[in-house]
Formats: structure tokens, C-alpha cells, sequence
């Protein structure tokens, strides 16, 4: 295991390589149940880096890197590649075409979005009606998804087919910009986490399939690894909004710039405290800003991991994201950064006399 | 033709409430018990049904389910002459008022459920529906007897007898999902004639309708390498228009989502096109509300499709099914066992790995 | 048994935290079992006793978790906001006290409704231990608290917060301390978080696999003004559970249960519950299947902080309980 001075020494740093393999699984489609795309990205990453790559039953990479050394802790830590997007359920004619939400999508995030729809990456447009044929009453409502259509032109598209959206991934000096950071970050952070596996653990990366609608990749993979330990990396809402006059924000979940977030309780997962502690006492030992999590709604693979077999003591921790499940997120670099290198400190220094208390 | 409605006829009028499934798996398992090798009934007390292949052992295993539990109701107190009851597993109260059903105390005892006179419900709004707490079931005796008979906890299940519309219609309750098990019945009369390598387990499940828990469980204990899950599925109908939802008797719906593997769904369309099976795309963009959502992942997960019988008005006593797509399925079913070779795991792996 | 309900009843302990009641359960149980261990979840699994001619491996269940709150923010006035643990009803949360798990105290209070008579969201209230600002606060961000009664003995009835379900976990340390026999293998096990889904008796009864499953928890009532119809009520014995939204219980199993109560010459009640589930639910669906029950104690006004239960029907279910799991399971 290394020292303190070593752990120092190799703590990763966020590169320009990481930021332009982000902003191609971030335009990539990968909507959840056709993760093809994907995963096949993520097969060409690892396979150089990992000592065995399968690709499970569900569609779930797992990539093992084995470390040296006695007594090593087997380590599961899940990215999910899959992402919120939408189906086409009917063909209404004219270029028309019915849809459905796949994941958690707010109804009032559709209208007047460009899309891509399918393997061969179709554009369409989820139109709306002019604002010259509107009147103010009807401006109050949303506009409800059945009658929202995706519109191709004469572009040919197939019922089942799966759409996201066009968003294009661009950067600026301080922030990441683009469609799917949740999870496509937790994504390039596993491969990176190959890359530069701590040496004291058997980690066991897996880039998980069909998160958004259930976790239900992390369950068949935690079952069949039966790891010690279980780490979800996600991205996490942001409502850093400003408060209104004297009405404090209280409920901002996440604050950009203030680290990645570990959680102690989701909507899924009581966080095991032996983990909690041993990550924040990581973060402050090596001065690696972070933030607790607001307890709130929301899960993370953590929530099927936790619950496999005769249970694993599990935790997640995820970059804020602001506006996810949208078109459009938005990462800080120094969040992303930081979560790389509170990870990898985390497991650096991490030992099985961890599980020796109670829980 | 008559076999399939007369088996349904058959199997729907047998009480099978989710936990209280043993008339009908009696029933069942005397249907299955010349059609299989062995017949067992899981802790839960699903039917598991096991029909041998004769490739070379160890063979693999395809397991079809069918959840054989009903949807109903579950009387909470004995008031006088009359019972109060609340929802077993996923009614509408709105289709109870003059319904006939079953009581199943100490005796079987038939009634009707009634709502009571607007006027004599506190706080009532004037036609508005009765909240199921609110109606009564009357089986038409006396106080002291019926408290002998009946108690809080005894079953409730619908009486409508089967209504024929026709060569091919079906109207009764509790196709969901006894049809399924006539396919998958069905599906085993053809395979008697066939010869096929792999292993097949025929599980009629318990407890779908409130916790998938016959699926988990025998999913669990069976292990299967392939899991198809046959349910039903809406159907177009008055109040259900929406075009992407299936027609009655317009074939097989074959599920495409996430609870199905790409792999198998595709293997499926080709073959339904092959056989020039009606077919119809089932498009989810979630869970498949089917025992496939528990069969794909649980012990360690498998491929896993499913095939929907198309059904009017879900869960009241006068669901509607075409007795052409029942055996629509069952003949699927039928031919893709009949296929199953040494080499479809591999390439199911290969195709993900792609 | 009331002083050990008492000391039960007034530890804090919610889901997610449960060491303190856990340490005193272990120190209860320790003695009276062959074998005990912690799990990953933190469930305490105690096992006594070995299979005999017809004898089946038994997992017992209570949850040693109660719902609470976790404080996700404290602003410059040293007000904490917080989101709830478990299921907790806005309701009954206005001038109510909580304990944190650090032992800190305070009070819940909530901003001016805008509309007289209405119930405001979990989001308008706020919790106040007395601090001045963040700096002076003794409870930071993430830290969880249960509600905060303390045990009240009515004579026939008692009043707590945590009946639900610390009245369980004693009706099972109570029959462990009464078992002269069995044929069966016993788990007696004291889980985590059910409250937040039934999430520890769903990894220990896989790392058990019992052949029966019997939960203790509590259960509603209808015998209160205006209250839900159901014909459970305080004082007419343990409740036998038929259903809940977790669970049909298998008819072999309420006959069995039934004909222990009527063996035993216990009073007992039908139990059917809209809503709500117990661990016998998570039980149901291990590994090949287990079969599985609740006894459950009537309580009125479960998931407040005052839960109450009729004593008589406590030890009831300790009787029952013995019954129960002392004799060869015959179901037919």
C-alpha cells in the first residue's frame, strides 16, 4: 500500500484527453436499452488497460484490474453508460411520429428541441406551436406529451427506434457543457480509474447498462462479482440557484465548485458510514475539496448494489450536475477533477480492517 | 380450435387469487402432467413443469411463465348481513357495482357487490363513483350464518361466467393471464410431437399481480439460461385509442424494451416473419409489467423476452381475447424451442459483445 | 417486560443508524443464543438452536430501525432544514422534539402557513437546537434524528414513539428468554432499514435461507374515531396477517398460525392492511421462496410519536410467538 507522500505524489489530474473523451460519449446515443454505441467506446478504452474485459448477460462491461500485494479488498465501482432520452411508438405519417419518455424527463424540456433519432443518427425536431397562435392563458399550461410529435421531414425512421438529444458538447474555461454528463463523466472516470487502479485493490470496473429506469445492470453485476465493497460514480442535480430575496435556497441538493458530492442518503440508499467516513477523512487528509450530498430523492447503482446477496457495504459519490436530464448539463472541470482525485486517494488508502467494525 | 376455449373456460372459472393459487394449479397440473417429465410445485406454489430435451447432457434450460394468479378482492370486516371488502391486487372499484362474485369462506358462497344509495354515504358527492370502501357484498343471508361462514381475510373473486362472441372472441375474467398459461398448454401439445435439444421448464407463477414473487423465486431456484415471460397486453378498445397500443386478435405483441434482450426480441421478429405469424411491436420505453422483469435479473440475470396476448378492459370480469392469438403464441413459443441449438448463448454474447 | 419495552422504546435509532439499539439488543440477547453476528447491512442475526426430527429453519424478524430525519442544511441562523427517513407524515411533525444520534435535542417548528387549516410540505419545517448560528451548531449536515417521546405506562396500554417497531424487537428478546425447546432451527433476527424498504431482512434472509418466515411488527387499527375500516383493534389479541401491500400470505401458513392461537388459547384477530408492508414481504421473495407471516400488534396512531399498544396483546405475541416456533411446523 502506498504512503501518504506516494498517494500525494499520483493523485490524478484532469487532461485535455479526458475532456475529448467526454465530449465523444457525451454526443454519442445511448439511450437506455440500446447502450450499443456506447459500449462499444467504452470496450475500445479498456480493453488495453484491463487484465480481463467481459461484457455480461444484461450488456454491462466489466473490466478487471487486479492489484498486488496480500489481502486486497474486491472493489465493484459502477458508471452506468446508459442515458434519458425518448422512444418513437408510432408512426403518424408525413414525417410525423408519436413518442415516449424513456427515464426521468420533465415534460416542459421537450418543446422546440432538435433530436437524433435511431442508429443512423436521424435529425428531427420536437416542434411547438407558434407563439403568434397562442394565447396567454394557454401559455400557463405545459404542453403535454401527447401532443408533442417528432417531426424527420423526409428523413425515415423506424417505430423503436431511440432519440436524444442533439446536443453538441462544447467547453469553456471553467465548465463542460453538454447532453448525458449523467453518466458519460462517471464513464471516462472509470477508464481513468483503470488507467491508474490503485495497486491495494481488485477493482472491478463495471459500465452498467439500464440505470435510468432501475439500476437494473448494477443488480446482475454486484450479484455475480459479490465484491467487499461497492462504489456508484454518477452525476448528481445541482440547484445552486440564487435565492429569491429572503428566501434562502435551501434545497440546492449540489453546489457546483464545491467538490464532488458524497452521499449519505438517497432516495435509494443509506450509504454504509464506515465508507462515508473513510472518503471524507481521505478528502480532508489530502486536501481534495468535496460535499455532502443533500439527502434527498434520487438513487445511484448503490441502491441494487447494496441490496445484492447477503449485502455489500456501499457508497456513491458524483460530480454536481447542473440541468440534468436535460438537453443540456453543466459540470465544473475542478468538480470533475477533484472527484478523480478523491476516488483515487479513497481507494489508495483504503484497507480491509475498514469492514473489521460493525457497521 | 375448441381445445384452447375450452381449456380457458376451463382454467378462468377456477378461484386463484395471488397467494391462494392452488385450485387452479390443480387443474393445471392435470392438463400438464402428460404433456411433461416431471411436475413440481415451488415453495410458493408455483407449477413448475419440466418437459426434457434429448441434446446431449448438460442441457440447457428455457423457462416460459405464465402467472396463473387472479386479480380480486379480500373481505376486511363481517358487518351484519353484509361485507366490507378493499382491493386484493389491482381493481377498479368503478367496474364493481353489480358484479357477481364468489366469497370463498368455510363454503363457497355466490353474491353480488352493491353500492350503496347515494343519500346514505356521509360527505357523498351526488353520481360520483363509491370509493371500494364504501361498497357491500351481499350473499343474500343472515347475520349469525354469515359469521360462521366468512371471516376478515376470506377471498373474494369475480363470478362472470365465460361469454363466447363468436368462433374467436372470449369475454371473462382473469385472462390475465390464464391465457398464457393455455399458450404455453398449447405450446407443450405441440413440442409432444417435436423434438428439441434443449430443456424446457413451463412455470405457471404465483403472486405476479403483487410482488413478481413466483417469477423471482422460481427464477431463482431454476436458473434458467433463456426466460420468456407471457402476459397480456392492452388492447385498442373504447377508452383506449391510443394508436400505439395493440389490435385484439391482430397477433402476437412482441415486447421491445428494456426488460427483453435485443438479441432475442430480433430472433423472435425473424421468426415470426418467417412463419407468417401476425405480429405486432410492443414498444416500452420501461418495465414490461410482466414476470420478465424479475426472471431477466434475477441470480446472476439471463436474456429474457416477452410475449403479450392483446386484451381489452385489463383486470375487470369481461377482459376480451382473441383465441387465434393465444394460439399464435403458443406456436411461436413452439418453434422457437424447437430451434434452440447449442449455439444461440454464444452468439446472444457475441451479439452484446459487438 | 415494560422496562425492557421502556429502554428499547427510548433509544435513538434511525434507519441507517442503528449501533446504539443494536449494542442494546446484542447485550438482551447475547446469553440466550448459540450463535450471533453482524452483518454488512447491520442487521444483528442471532441464531438457537439446531434442526430436529421435523424441525424447519425459522427466520424471526423485527426491525430495530424507526423512521426520523436527516438534516440536509443549516443556515446562518442555525435553523436546520431536513428530509425524512422512512415514511413520515407532515402531519404530526409541529412542536414535536427530535434526538439526534449524537444525543443533541430540538425542537421541529414550521413557517407561517399560507392558508389557515392546511398541512404544509416536509420543506416548510425546520429544526431548532437552540444554536445562534452554523458555528455554534452541535449537528451538522447529514446528521440523523428520530422523533423524541418518552415511554408512557398507561396500565393496560402503553404509549411510545418506536412501538414500530422496538415493541417487536421485545416481544422476540422477551420469547428467547422464554424458549425452553424446539425442534426448529431458530434465527431470531433484529434488522435495519425497514423503514426505508425493507432492505435489511432482504440481505439477512438471503444470507439465512429460512424455510418459514415470521416478521413481529406493528399494525394498524380501526377502532379509533373515523379511522380507516378495518376490524384490528387494541386488546382483542395479536393481529394474523393475511395481507398487506408487501404480502399475501400463503393460506397453509394463516391456518397455522390460527390453529397455534387456538392450540395456545390465545385471543387473535384477521389482519388485512391497505397500505403499508413489513419485512415477511422481503422474507417471501429470498432465494427459492420462503413462506412467510407477521404477528402483529394492533398500535393506534403508528408513525406518530406516540404509538400505542394494549399490553395484554404483547404478551400475547410473545405466547404466540412461542407457540409458534417452539412446536414442529404442520401445514398441511
Amino acid at each position: 500500500m502506498k504512503t501518504k507522500a506516494e498517494i500525494e505524489a499520483s493523485l490524478p489530474q484532469l487532461k485535455d484527453e479526458h475532456v475529448q473523451l467526454l465530449k465523444r460519449l457525451s454526443n454519442a446515443s445511448g439511450v437506455t436499452w440500446d447502450e450499443g454505441e456506447i459500449r462499444s467506446m467504452v470496450l475500445e478504452q479498456v480493453k488495453p488497460l484491463a487484465d480481463d474485459v467481459k461484457v455480461d448477460v444484461m450488456g454491462s462491461v466489466i473490466a478487471l484490474k487486479r492489484g498486488t500485494g496480500t489481502d486486497r479488498l474486491k472493489v465493484l465501482v459502477a458508471a452506468h453508460m446508459d442515458e434519458i432520452g425518448f422512444v418513437v411508438t408510432v408512426d403518424d405519417g408525413d414525417g410525423l411520429y408519436q413518442f415516449a419518455i424513456v427515464g426521468g424527463v420533465d415534460v416542459r424540456q421537450l418543446p422546440g428541441k432538435p433530436v437524433l433519432i435511431g442508429k443512423n443518427r436521424v435529425p428531427g425536431v420536437i416542434g411547438a406551436r407558434a407563439i403568434h397562435l397562442t394565447t396567454a392563458a394557454q401559455r400557463k399550461e405545459a404542453i403535454p406529451l401527447e401532443t408533442l410529435r417528432l417531426d424527420v421531414g423526409e428523413g425515415k425512421v423506424e417505430v423503436g427506434d431511440r432519440v436524444v438529444f442533439a446536443t453538441e458538447f462544447w467547453q469553456t474555461e471553467r465548465s463542460l457543457f453538454g447532453k448525458a454528463m449523467d453518466d458519460r463523466v462517471g464513464v471516462v472516470t472509470l477508464i481513468e480509474m483503470l488507467k491508474n487502479n490503485p495497486d491495494n485493490i481488485d477493482l472491478y470496473a463495471a459500465f452498467t447498462v439500464q440505470e435510468e429506469i432501475g439500476l437494473r445492470g448494477a443488480q446482475v453485476a454486484a450479484y455475480n462479482i459479490e465484491p467487499d465493497i461497492a462504489i456508484a460514480i454518477d452525476a448528481t442535480p445541482a440547484f445552486d440557484f440564487p435565492s429569491e430575496g429572503e428566501k434562502e435556497n435551501v434545497t440546492y441538493r449540489t453546489r457546483l465548485g464545491d467538490g464532488p458530492a458524497i452521499y449519505v442518503m438517497d432516495g435509494a440508499t443509506l450509504s454504509d458510514p464506515r465508507l462515508v467516513s473513510h472518503f471524507v477523512h481521505a478528502g480532508n487528509e489530502y486536501s481534495i475539496p468535496f460535499q455532502l450530498r443533500q439527502a434527498g430523492p434520487g438513487g445511484t447503482d448503490a441502491g441494487a448494489m447494496h441490496r445484492q446477496r447477503a449485502g455489500i457495504p456501499s457508497i456513491s459519490i458524483s460530480v454536481p450536475n447542473r440541468n440534468a436530464h436535460t438537453a443540456i448539463g453543466v459540470v465544473y472541470k475542478e468538480d470533475w477533477e477533484h472527484l478523480l482525485q478523491l476516488l483515487h486517494a479513497g481507494l489508495s488508502s483504503i484497507n480491509p480492517g475498514i469492514l473489521a467494525q460493525e457497521r | 380450435m375448441a381445445e384452447v376455449k375450452n381449456f380457458l373456460k376451463e382454467i378462468i372459472s377456477l378461484p386463484g387469487l395471488s397467494g391462494y393459487e392452488a385450485p387452479v394449479r390443480e387443474a393445471i397440473a392435470r392438463h400438464w402432467e402428460p404433456l411433461v417429465d416431471e411436475l413440481q410445485v415451488s415453495r410458493l406454489g408455483s407449477l413448475e413443469a419440466l418437459k426434457r430435451g434429448r441434446g446431449t447432457e448438460p442441457r440447457h434450460s428455457i423457462l416460459l411463465a405464465g402467472h396463473m394468479d387472479a386479480v380480486g378482492l379480500i373481505v376486511t370486516q363481517v358487518k351484519g348481513r353484509f361485507l366490507r371488502i378493499t382491493d386484493l391486487n389491482g381493481v377498479d372499484p368503478r367496474v364493481l357495482p353489480g358484479q357477481p362474485v364468489v366469497v370463498h369462506g368455510r363454503k363457497e358462497l355466490h353474491g353480488v357487490v352493491i353500492q350503496p344509495p347515494d343519500n346514505l354515504v356521509e360527505d357523498h358527492k351526488n353520481r360520483a363513483p363509491f370509493g371500494i370502501e364504501e361498497l357491500y357484498v351481499d350473499v343474500g343471508m343472515e347475520a349469525e350464518e354469515l359469521e360462521e361462514l366468512v371471516h376478515s381475510g376470506s377471498m373474494v373473486s369475480f363470478a362472470t361466467t365465460p361469454i363466447e362472441m363468436g368462433e374467436d372472441i372470449l369475454a371473462g375474467h382473469t385472462m390475465d393471464d390464464r391465457t398464457a398459461v393455455a399458450a404455453i398448454t398449447y405450446c407443450l401439445e405441440i413440442l409432444r410431437k417435436r423434438i428439441h435439444s434443449w430443456d424446457v421448464w413451463a412455470v405457471a407463477t404465483v403472486q405476479e399481480e403483487t410482488a413478481y414473487a413466483g417469477a423471482y423465486t422460481s427464477g431463482f431456484s431454476l436458473k434458467p439460461d433463456l426466460a420468456i415471460a407471457i402476459d397480456v397486453t392492452h388492447a385498442k378498445g373504447p377508452g383506449t385509442s391510443e394508436k400505439s397500443i395493440p389490435d385484439l386478435g391482430k397477433g402476437v405483441a412482441l415486447g421491445q424494451g428494456p426488460n427483453v434482450n435485443r438479441g432475442l426480441y430480433d430472433r423472435f421478429k425473424k421468426l415470426v416473419e418467417e412463419l407468417e405469424i401476425p405480429h405486432q411491436v410492443d414498444v416500452m420505453a420501461s418495465h414490461s409489467g410482466t414476470d420478465a422483469f424479475a426472471l431477466q435479473v434475477i441470480r446472476g440475470g439471463r436474456a429474457s423476452m416477452v410475449l403479450s396476448i392483446p386484451l381489452r378492459y385489463m383486470h375487470t370480469p369481461v377482459e376480451v381475447v382473441s383465441m387465434k392469438d393465444i394460439r399464435r403464441v403458443g406456436r411461436l413459443l413452439a418453434e422457437f424451442i424447437t430451434d434452440l441449438d447449442d449455439t444461440i448463448l454464444e452468439e446472444l454474447q457475441k451479439e452484446v459483445e459487438a | 417486560m415494560k422496562q425492557l419495552i421502556k429502554n428499547l422504546v427510548e433509544t435513538t435509532g434511525p434507519s441507517g443508524f442503528e449501533s446504539e439499539i443494536r449494542a442494546l439488543v446484542r447485550a438482551e440477547v447475547e446469553s440466550y443464543v448459540d450463535e450471533i453476528r453482524v452483518d454488512a447491512l447491520g442487521n444483528l442475526i442471532t441464531r438457537k438452536g439446531k434442526k430436529s426430527e421435523g424441525g424447519k429453519r425459522i427466520m424471526v424478524a423485527a426491525h430495530i430501525d424507526e423512521i426520523g430525519v436527516m438534516v440536509t442544511h443549516i443556515d446562518e441562523n442555525g435553523f436546520m432544514r431536513f428530509t425524512n427517513i422512512g415514511g413520515v407524515n407532515p402531519f404530526n411533525l409541529s412542536g414535536g422534539r427530535v434526538r439526534f444520534v449524537n444525543g443533541t435535542a430540538g425542537v421541529i417548528g414550521v413557517e407561517s402557513p399560507r392558508e389557515r387549516g392546511s398541512v404544509p410540505g416536509m420543506e416548510k419545517f425546520y429544526i431548532d437546537v437552540g444554536a445562534r448560528g452554523k458555528a455554534d451548531c452541535p449537528v451538522k449536515v447529514g446528521d440523523a434524528a428520530a422523533f423524541d417521546r418518552p415511554f408512557e405506562d398507561l396500565g393496560e396500554r402503553l404509549v411510545s414513539k418506536a412501538m414500530d417497531d422496538r415493541i417487536g424487537a421485545a416481544i422476540m428478546i422477551q420469547a428467547l428468554k422464554e424458549l425452553k425447546s424446539s425442534p426448529n432451527e431458530l434465527y431470531f433476527v433484529f434488522t435495519t432499514q425497514e423503514e426505508v424498504g425493507l432492505r435489511g431482512a432482504t440481505t439477512s434472509a438471503y444470507g439465512i435461507d429460512p424455510e418459514i418466515g415470521i416478521a413481529v411488527d406493528i399494525t394498524g387499527v380501526g377502532d379509533t374515531p373515523n379511522s380507516e375500516k378495518m376490524d384490528v383493534g387494541l386488546g382483542k389479541g395479536p393481529a394474523l396477517k393475511v395481507k398487506d401491500r408487501s404480502l399475501v400470505v400463503d393460506p397453509r401458513i394463516v391456518d397455522w398460525m390460527v390453529r397455534t392461537a387456538e392450540r395456545e388459547n390465545l385471543p387473535y384477530q384477521y389482519e388485512i392492511l391497505t397500505y403499508g408492508g413489513t419485512d415477511a414481504g422481503a422474507m417471501n421473495l429470498t432465494r427459492a421462496g420462503v413462506p412467510s407471516t407477521c404477528i402483529s400488534i394492533p398500535t393506534r396512531y403508528a408513525h406518530s410519536p406516540s404509538e400505542m399498544v394494549d399490553y395484554q396483546d404483547v404478551l400475547n405475541c410473545v405466547k404466540l410467538l412461542l407457540g409458534a416456533v417452539s412446536h414442529p411446523v404442520t401445514l398441511d
